[in-house]
This record gives C-alpha cells, structure tokens and sequence, in this order.
C-alpha cells in the first residue's frame, strides 16, 4: 500500500473511532485538556502501526493504543497515579458499607441517581475509582466491549477482567451508597 | 451449583459472557436462591446505572480536524491514483471472478450424470437382477423362431432375434424386462460361461447413433441406435468379445447402408 492509499484507508477505518478513543483517553486521564493530548499521540501511534492492523474491528485495536498511550503520558505527567499499587483483595472494602440512617432502605443505584445529583454523584465515583477497575468498567459499560476484547485492550487475562469488573461493581456500588464521593481508594 | 460458586460467576452472568453450561447451572441456582436474586439484581442495577447515566466524553469538534491534519494527507492527485489502482484491482477480481464461475460451472455440469450414465446404471442393475434371480429368460429357447414370436402381444414393437450358435454365441432366451421408463425385450446370449443381455427398444427419433462404449463395476456396455431401434449389450465379457457379438448383432438382416460406426 502505498503512503496515500494507506492515509485514505486508515482515515475510513479508523477515524469513525474518534469518540471512542476520546472518551477512554478522557475517563483514564480524567482531564479535557489531556485528553485531546492522549488521542492525537494515540492516532499518530495508530497510524505507524496501521500496517500491523490486519481488519476485523478497528475501535478495539484504536482502543488498546489510547489505553498504551494515556499510560505513557500518566507516566511521564502523573507517576504517583500509576504508582499507586492495588491489588484486588486490598482493595476489599470493609463490610460495614453504607451508612446508616433512615435512607438505607432506598439506597440502591437507581434511587440514589434518579436524585438531583445523581448523575454528577456516579461521575465523580467513577472517577474515584482505581485506573484499573475505572478501565475496566468504562471499556465494559461505555463501550460495550466483549470480556475478550478487554483482555486485549487492558493487556489482562480473561479471567482477570472478569475479577476487575466484579470488584469495581462492588467499589462504585458502595461508593454511591455513602451519597458522596468516596476518597480516593 | 452452591452460591459461592454462583457469586462469583454472576458478574460474567450478567454480561452474558458465560457458556451455554454455565448459563444453565446459574440459571437453576437463581431460582431457588433469593438471596442470590438479589445480589443479582443489585449488581443488574448499578451496571444499568452506569450505562444510563455515566457521561460519555464525546470528542470535541475540531479534534477530529486537528488529527486529520496531523496525518499524511491523501492528497487529489493521489486521490486518483488510488481509484484508478483499486480499478484495476477490481478489475483483475472481476476476471478471477468470472473465471472461477466458469470453472465451477464446467464441473458441476460435468458432475450431473448424463441421461446415458444414468441408464448405464439402469441396464447393469437389469443385467444383475437377471442373474440373481434366476430368471434369466421367460422363453428359454436357442430357436429364434421361438424367441421373436413369444414377444407379440407383450410387446409394441417386434425385437430382431437372431441365434449366433456358429459363431460362439448361443441364444439362450428372450425376455421382458422394463428401461428407461418402458417396457423393452431383453435377449440373451452365452459366451463360454459368460452371459449377455442384449436390450432392444424402440427410439424416440429416428436419428442413429454411433457405438458407444462403458464400462462400469466390471461390466462392459456397449449402445447404439440403428433402424429406429435403441440397442443396449451388456456383460461381464472380455470387450473384444463383445464387440464381435455386437458387429453380428448390427449385420444382422439390416438393410443395406446400416454399418457399424466404430467403438468410442
């Protein structure tokens, strides 16, 4: 292929992806403005390894460069994010979860968000969230990849994208319960 | 399926990424498990929530500018260059295209038995059923006398018989026998230990045909048409024989002009 033939092809296949790498690089890095940063490296990245793309689904293979790529910047801009170890039994919240009081009874996700707040309330705790389970959640409910196709995004084993999700559920869902944002994990 | 096990499936349950199995297995603990329900459906609820209400980043507008200027650009010219070259490509596909259904064409009408293959099979499963049963003839007679006239009244048309002792092939009987959806005369010769069924029935048309030869599962068929008459010989015997049975069977009390035409 040559150079402008190639341009053409990666601008039809790949650029219909826009929102999506944008959305990821937005969630992971939690910043308008370093968003904008992580896709276009992202896209300059993708397009170098366009010969590497051999067809099928290209917002799976796009999403696995904006994922390498927001790492690299949070690397190099915010370490102490990425430095943060976690593992998943760590990260076990205790079991006294939601507060107590009368609102306990109408505690559960729908009610809580059909409140005023309650959308602004489930940003804010999902964006609490640890880089590793926020990913994991945003790839799954945002943009509705498969649990193989997560494993290939996150560079992560099937059965630990299972674990991740089940874990950032359980995170996020007695975050809300509390009413407001929980501290960083 | 206990409810620890279940736990820790029901997050993969409820992003249908389980097995049939497994889907099953779960599917039976829920229901006598309230407990897991639940859990269940608090899991089912926050995963709702998350779809409904947690923002999606759309990318702002001119980003998409900012990138495409970014990449190398297809540019005009180029721009032409590419139609003309994934032209031509369509066109070199469009050959390979029609010469790939020609030859798939070619093989399956090559692969559909002709209507003589098909009878081929008929006159040998004739041939054999004739032997099995013992019933090789219905008027077991060398006299060709006997033999033609035993076929009036069975038949609609009157079979040319004719005894070849002195020459090595015996007429042994005659016999009806049912081809190519009609009722035809089947008569019968002996070589040595081998024995011939010669079919006779009459043609659609008048067109002759030349001798044509087959052999399948060890049995050598040999058909032609002459004097309005379709002629089927079929047998187990050496080819060679039965050529020479089939140039007695042509010469016989033929009006002059009817010649055999070779074997193909």
């Amino acid at each position: 292929m040559t150079d402008p033939t190639m341009a053409k092809h990666f601008q039809d296949v790949v650029l219909p992806h826009l929102h999506a790498a944008y959305n990821l690089a937005r969630w992971l890095s939690r910043s308008d403005h370093d968003a904008e940063d992580i896709v276009q490296e992202a896209y300059l990245r993708a397009f170098r390894f366009f010969d590497g793309f051999h067809g099928g689904d290209a917002r799976p293979w796009l999403l696995a460069i904006v994922r390498n790529a927001a790492y690299t910047w949070l690397r190099q801009n915010r370490a102490h994010e990425l430095s943060t170890q976690f593992d998943e039994e760590f990260h076990s919240l205790p079991e006294h979860g939601a507060v107590e009081g009368p609102e306990r009874a109408d505690n559960n996700p729908e009610t809580i968000l059909a409140r005023r707040e309650g959308k602004r309330l489930l940003d804010e705790a999902l964006e609490k969230l640890p880089l590793a389970f926020r990913e994991v959640l945003v790839l799954r409910e945002l943009e509705d990849l498969s649990y193989r196709e997560i494993a290939r995004v996150a560079d992560i084993p099937i059965g630990t994208v299972m674990s991740r999700l089940a874990r950032a559920r359980k995170l996020l869902g007695e975050c809300l319960k509390q009413q407001e944002p929980c501290d960083e994990l | 399926m206990n409810c620890k096990a279940t736990r820790e499936l029901l997050p993969a349950h409820l992003d249908q990424e389980l097995s049939v199995a497994e889907t099953i297995a779960i599917e039976q603990h829920l229901q006598g498990c309230p407990e897991c329900q639940r859990e269940l459906a608090e899991q089912g609820e926050l995963k709702n929530a998350i779809r409904k209400h947690a923002t999606y980043h759309a990318a702002p507008a001119d980003l998409e500018a900012r990138i495409r200027a970014a990449l190398p650009q297809p540019t005009p010219p180029k721009r032409a260059q590419w139609w003309t070259s994934n032209l031509r490509w369509l066109n070199v596909g469009a050959v390979f295209a029609t010469m790939f259904a020609l030859a798939w064409s070619t093989i399956l009408y090559l692969s559909v038995p002709s209507a003589d293959e098909l009878l081929a099979d008929e006159v040998i499963s004739g041939h054999v059923r004739s032997l099995m049963v013992n019933h090789i003839a219905d008027v077991p007679s060398s006299d060709q006398h006997t033999v033609k006239p035993w076929f009036n009244g069975k038949l609609d048309f009157s079979p040319t018989v004719t005894d070849f002792t002195a020459e090595g092939f015996p007429l042994v009987g005659g016999r009806l026998d049912y081809l190519d959806r009609q009722p035809v005369a089947a008569l019968v010769y002996r070589h040595r230990l081998h024995l011939i069924n010669v079919y006779q029935w009459p043609a659609a048309s008048e067109q002759t045909s030349a001798v044509r030869t087959l052999s399948r599962q060890g049995y050598h068929l040999v058909h032609w048409v002459s004097n309005g008459m379709v002629h089927w010989v079929v047998s187990d015997l050496d080819p060679r024989d039965l050529i020479s049975l089939v140039r007695m069977l042509q010469a016989q009390g033929t009006q002059p002009g009817v010649s055999p035409s070779g074997s193909g």
